[in-house]
């Protein structure tokens, strides 16, 4: 009986979350779109998530890249197929690989960052002390935050791209003998507006989910100096599970538009 | 003229004096803790009052509730004859440009160097400062009132608490505030930081006539700097007097702030 009323309480509080989360993220677009907007911030927050990010993903993809290709030489091999390497790479680094890798990074980096910070500041009453002052916390931390994930994320998914596909071609010039005007060439071939452009708009609703959830947990952190712990590993946590429900409705809904 | 006489016919004349804050009948209650239960107060115009309570006994609940922070479930809150609960945004960002607050922990931003966290209410607040391009002249002015001209480029992290306190009273004065609330000042500190911490207090009312309300449960700040004290028991206004009347009060009560 403990047990069905305890799971009774978490389906609840569950449930109780998601709406919540849904009144902030609604709020977010009440906020964006009113003046002032704290473009000072944004940029300071845009180079923070963006330029302080590069190194991690860009180390991240190159190392993709390399073991995808490594891994999949010799099937390829065996069935006498290793010039499709570099369509197979291409494409499914650009589709899928590339920004749900990104994206999982960032919200290791990023939300967890954004989720520290928000609820360090929430503690020790730097909010209210905002709040005091006459600006509106909301708009100062959580609209530039949101904002400049959305708007870095698509950019760091491209860079993450292109140094997975340089990865890729590392080994195929090296194993393959293949040069990498060659590799690049057929790489570009093989792709399509069709992979290009979801890609890039699913990386935008991957930004929105990160910078969402970090701030959500961040903004709302209780229980002390505990609490700020709880806020930036749940911010992790449910950053990455909501990044692939994210990823399923994208995958879905662009079947509708270009045909996969 | 003795010092007991000049506080009475302080008291005395308190009357005729103009109100700037009224608080009636305030309750407060989060969940089942009722917090507040009917608590009332009156500052005046250039006076120092200290609300001395136990911890949880909802003096910071109280205070919070003063500037918007934190909504009161019922109660008349007026701030320089404003009624708080009915002001929309832009006129109570308005109001709280005249009211300073120095948090507990002192809340600086820990992003921010001491002088972009004197300059923060600044750029919110253009218009009463006049539209000042050059803000460094009034950072300084504001830092040498607390003796810490020489941290203008320091980050809090390289400041102690008691130049954290300093600091944070640095930028609640930089707007000129007609009143100041402390929520515990010397809380934290050592009892020789913490003197003077009470004697800048001091200092500052002398200096810019401001009228203060002292959150705090030190008998020795309240000695120092209070005109008159309210006791707040069980979320109510249980004694109201000067320190001396307190202090000789045979109520248990009453009895327990002040034994040593």
């Amino acid at each position: 009986m403990a047990y069905v009323l305890q799971s009774q309480k978490k389906i609840r509080q569950f449930f109780i979350e998601i709406g919540e989360l849904s009144y902030f993220g609604m709020r977010y677009f009440k906020e964006a779109l009113k003046p002032p907007w704290e473009f000072r911030e944004l940029l300071r927050q845009c180079y923070h998530m963006g330029n302080r990010s590069l190194v991690l993903v860009g180390v991240t993809g190159f190392i993709i890249g390399l073991v995808l290709t490594l891994q999949t030489r010799p099937t390829l091999q065996e069935f006498g197929a290793v010039s499709w390497m570099p369509n197979m790479v291409g494409i499914s680094i650009v589709r899928e690989i590339g920004p749900v890798i990104t994206a999982l990074i960032c919200a290791g980096r990023i939300a967890s960052g954004i989720g520290a910070e928000l609820g360090s500041m929430r503690v020790t009453e730097q909010i209210d002390a905002m709040e005091v002052s006459g600006t509106n916390p909301f708009k100062y931390l959580v609209v530039t935050r949101i904002t400049a994930t959305m708007l870095m994320l698509p950019l760091l998914v491209i860079f993450g791209d292109m140094i997975a596909l340089f990865g890729s071609a590392l080994v195929e010039n090296l194993k393959g003998d293949v040069s990498f005007q060659l590799y690049f060439n057929t790489v570009f071939d093989a792709l399509e507006f069709g992979d290009l452009i979801p890609a890039t708009i699913k990386s935008f609703f991957f930004g929105f989910t990160i910078g969402l959830v970090g701030c959500y947990k961040g903004y709302y952190s209780k229980k002390g100096t505990a609490g700020v712990g709880i806020a930036a590993n749940t911010a992790v946590v449910t950053a990455s599970l909501l990044l692939f429900v994210v990823d399923f409705i994208a995958v879905f809904v662009s079947g509708i538009f270009f045909e996969l | 003229m003795e010092k007991q006489d000049y506080i009475s016919e302080q008291i005395d004349s308190l009357d005729q004096r103009e109100p700037v804050i009224e608080i009636r009948d305030l309750h407060k209650s989060f969940g089942d803790n009722h917090v507040l239960n009917g608590f009332s107060m009156t500052l005046y115009k250039g006076e120092n009052l200290v609300v001395m309570g136990k911890s949880g006994s909802g003096k910071s609940v109280m205070v919070k509730c003063l500037v918007g922070l934190i909504q009161p479930d019922s109660g008349f809150l007026s701030v320089m004859g404003k009624e708080i609960k009915t002001l929309d945004r832009k006129t109570l960002d308005a109001l709280r440009s005249d009211i300073g607050f120095l948090f507990q922990g002192s809340a600086l931003y820990d992003s921010m160097t001491v002088r972009e966290n004197l300059e923060f209410p600044m750029r919110r607040h253009k218009e009463k400062l006049g539209n000042i391009r050059d803000t460094t002249p009034m950072v300084l002015e504001a830092l040498e009132n607390v003796g810490l001209a020489h941290t203008v480029d320091l980050m809090p992290s390289e400041l102690s608490g008691g130049m954290k306190r300093r600091v944070a009273l640095a930028r609640t004065l930089i707007l000129k505030p007609k009143i100041i609330l402390y929520d515990e000042p010397t809380s934290g500190l050592d009892p020789i930081t913490s003197k003077e911490i009470i004697q800048l207090m001091g200092r500052v009312q002398k200096k810019y006539g401001t009228s203060s309300l002292i959150i705090t449960h030190d008998v020795d700040c309240a000695r120092v700097i209070s005109e008159r004290m309210v006791l707040l028991v069980e979320g109510k206004n249980y004694v109201e007097g000067s320190y001396t009347e307190l202090s000789k009060s045979t109520d248990p009560r009453v009895e327990a702030f002040f034994k040593k």
